[in-house]
């Protein structure tokens, strides 16, 4: 089928002999790609008479949108809550590396810590699109300061802040400014909390719940101005009643304004929650799972004490705690792995683990016209796996960024 | 039902008016297949298509464009300039149709015609009183069509198109070699009027009485409504006509 080029100049690439997640089943047709956006084919013959320049034989493979991380620390020794010289390099570093695990666009997220850090780590990193030379970064994700003493898990104390008017000065006070920002996790509880959700989310920022000790009327309350999401649900929060489910319980509210939905991260690595809580929350509300690494500085390193925050931290096997203590600091699952335990312990579908994370990321951070989706127009930004959801390849825009060695 | 194409496995022009409905599916499905052996090639076959409905979007699910897209071309090598398909949503229907015919004619005319009937004996969607020396031209849909349509259109009446660009009875009978596929019990009727009663407009694949090179390709279902004597005469040349067809290169590797 040749290519008349009326529309555009690009090289046309078509992936075939692979299964595509499209409309949330796994279909057997290729998938064409030009100037990193998904084509539609029968448009291009139609209307161009076009066909493909180069064929990308995927072996069998499922092809799936490229994994989204909204919440990751750190890896390889880089921590991004430790204010460097080159912060940059370092977000660079563990952004070239997580396509190694399919990731292909993540949001680095910084733990509680004093205004100084912000002011210098903030500025600069960018939003920018990945490439060959690593995932791309979609803004911060700023956990903390604003949460709650009493679930403060390995955040440092003595940085917890409260809102003192909820208007903009106590968020520049200590962020600095928010471009950049993608998400934000606050405690609902805290006073003055409302306005500050309403204000974050008119800037296009993502809010979040956790490390609260919020009943479920505030959690509801905090959806009404905006609220989108729940970080790490069931860890730094409290624990399910069924008289006051507390956050948990916006899984099933039903004071969730009408086309909206409250999606909740969770970290599948088999330790940060038992895979019987993990079958509840997916039972009750599947479409809002999103499956987050929580990864810290220390994922993909050897055993031993890293530094973490204002903090160190103490590898032992897949374990992460505070040193000294057996207060989990973090994970050190990376986002493929989490993708196997997810559907391994839930039972899910081989499609809804792999939406989990993709499609349910892209939806959170209301992006989901441009990414974790191959609907047509969308980034070319995928993951080829096998059918035990290991990944094979991984590709930004169009172009083949990691493979994994035979 | 079991077609074989004693024609097709050579790189000639081969200039084709294509059906869509229910009945082809099968007859699509043995032409990839046969592409995927690399018994065949369409890299220079010509295709037009025999009808297109007015006024839906040409990415609609049903729109025979969409049709032909997903049941056959993407799977083949056809090139994209010698698929052609009438524009249902061309400003003016008219010339879009005169255009077709010129392009069938600039194409040398069509060799071999492939299409099914329906249970009111139209072929492509010349009507019943459609004029047996008609071309392509918009034509007003049946009310039977669009009952026998509304299956696609989520059984909404309202969505179903009304009018149709297509092929005239005249346009196919200026064909080489006509193939029409008859299937099913539903169309046995329509079969019995076409080749036991006479020429007549009101059943227009009748039509075909009069071509030099016609076949009707039919299932047992399909003969329930004709005489026993005129399927005993059929089924009695099937075994000469068997030997005559040459086998396929993979069958012939079999035997």
């Amino acid at each position: 089928m040749p290519s008349n080029k009326s529309v555009s100049d690009a090289p046309i690439s078509q992936f075939i002999n692979c299964r595509i997640l499209r409309g949330h089943t796994l279909q057997r047709e290729d998938l064409w790609v030009r100037d990193g956006k998904i084509l539609d084919p029968e448009k291009l013959f139609f209307d161009e008479q076009g066909f493909a320049d180069r064929r990308v034989d995927c072996g069998g493979s499922i092809v799936a949108p490229g994994f989204i991380d909204v919440q990751i620390n750190g890896g390889y020794g880089v921590d991004f809550s430790q204010p460097t010289e080159d912060v940059a390099a370092g977000v660079s570093l563990v952004a070239k590396k997580v396509l190694e695990h399919g990731v292909t666009s993540f949001c680095p997220t910084l733990v509680t810590s004093p205004p100084a850090v912000y002011h210098q780590v903030l500025p600069q990193v960018q939003v920018h699109d990945g490439g060959p030379d690593g995932a791309g970064v979609l803004g911060f994700h700023l956990e903390g300061p604003f949460i709650s003493p009493e679930k403060k898990g390995a955040h440092p104390e003595r940085y917890l802040r409260t809102f003192r008017s909820g208007g903009m000065e106590d968020l520049t006070e200590v962020y600095g400014g928010l471009d950049g920002v993608a998400m934000v996790t606050l405690a609902p509880e805290l006073p003055h909390s409302q306005s500050v959700v309403r204000m974050l989310c008119q800037k296009g920022i993502a809010v979040s719940l956790g490390h609260s000790v919020a009943n479920l009327s505030q959690a509801e309350d905090a959806v009404q101005h905006g609220a989108s999401f729940i970080t790490h649900l069931f860890n730094a929060m409290l624990p399910f009643h069924h008289r006051d489910p507390g956050i948990v319980g916006l899984l099933t509210s039903d004071r969730i304004p009408a086309g909206r939905t409250v999606f909740y991260g969770m970290i599948a690595d088999g330790i940060h929650t038992n895979p019987a809580a993990l079958r509840i929350a997916h039972r009750a509300h599947p479409a809002g799972l999103v499956l987050v690494t929580d990864a810290i500085a220390a994922m993909g390193l050897h055993p031993g004490r890293h530094p973490l925050g204002q903090q160190v931290i103490e590898i032992q096997g897949l374990h992460a705690y505070v040193s000294g203590t057996k207060t989990l600091s973090g994970s050190i699952a990376t986002m493929d792995m989490c993708v196997r335990h997810l559907k391994q312990a839930s039972g899910c579908s081989v499609e809804e683990a792999l939406e989990a994370a993709s499609l349910h990321p892209a939806q959170l951070l209301g992006i989901s016209q441009k990414k974790g989706n191959l609907d047509y127009g969308a980034d070319a930004d995928l993951v080829l796996v096998d059918d035990a959801l290991r990944v094979r390849t991984t590709y930004i825009s169009g172009e083949e960024v990691w493979r994994r060695d035979a | 039902m079991d077609v074989s194409f004693s024609g097709f496995h050579c790189a000639s022009l081969t200039n084709s008016p294509l059906p869509t409905g229910s009945t082809p599916l099968g007859c699509y499905k043995k032409l990839i297949e046969y592409y995927k052996n690399g018994e065949i090639s369409f890299e220079f076959v010509k295709t037009f298509n025999m009808d297109e409905y007015v006024g839906l979007p040409r990415d609609h699910p049903e729109s025979y464009h969409s049709f032909m897209w997903n049941n056959f071309f993407k799977h083949v090598d056809i090139r994209a300039e010698n698929a052609h398909i009438l524009d249902g949503n061309a400003a003016d229907l008219q010339a879009e149709c005169s255009s077709f015919e010129d392009k069938i004619k600039e194409a040398g005319g069509i060799e071999l015609f492939v299409g099914g009937i329906g249970p009111d004996g139209h072929i492509a969607f010349n009507e019943p009183g459609s004029s047996l020396v008609s071309r392509t031209r918009v034509k007003t849909l049946a009310k039977d069509t669009i009952m026998a349509n509304a299956r696609f259109f989520d059984g909404d009446l309202s969505k179903v198109p009304t009018m149709a660009l297509t092929v005239g009875v005249g346009t196919v009978m200026d064909a080489k070699e006509v193939m029409v596929l008859i299937t099913g019990s539903h169309k046995a009727f329509a079969l019995y009027k076409a080749i036991e009663e006479g020429v007549n407009h009101m059943w227009t694949v009748s039509a075909f009485q009069q071509h030099p090179q016609t076949i009707f390709v039919c299932d047992e279902d399909a003969t329930l409504e004709l005489r026993v004597k005129t399927v005993k005469y059929f089924q009695g040349m099937m075994h000469v006509h068997n030997m005559l067809v040459e086998a396929l290169p993979s069958q012939q590797k079999k035997n």
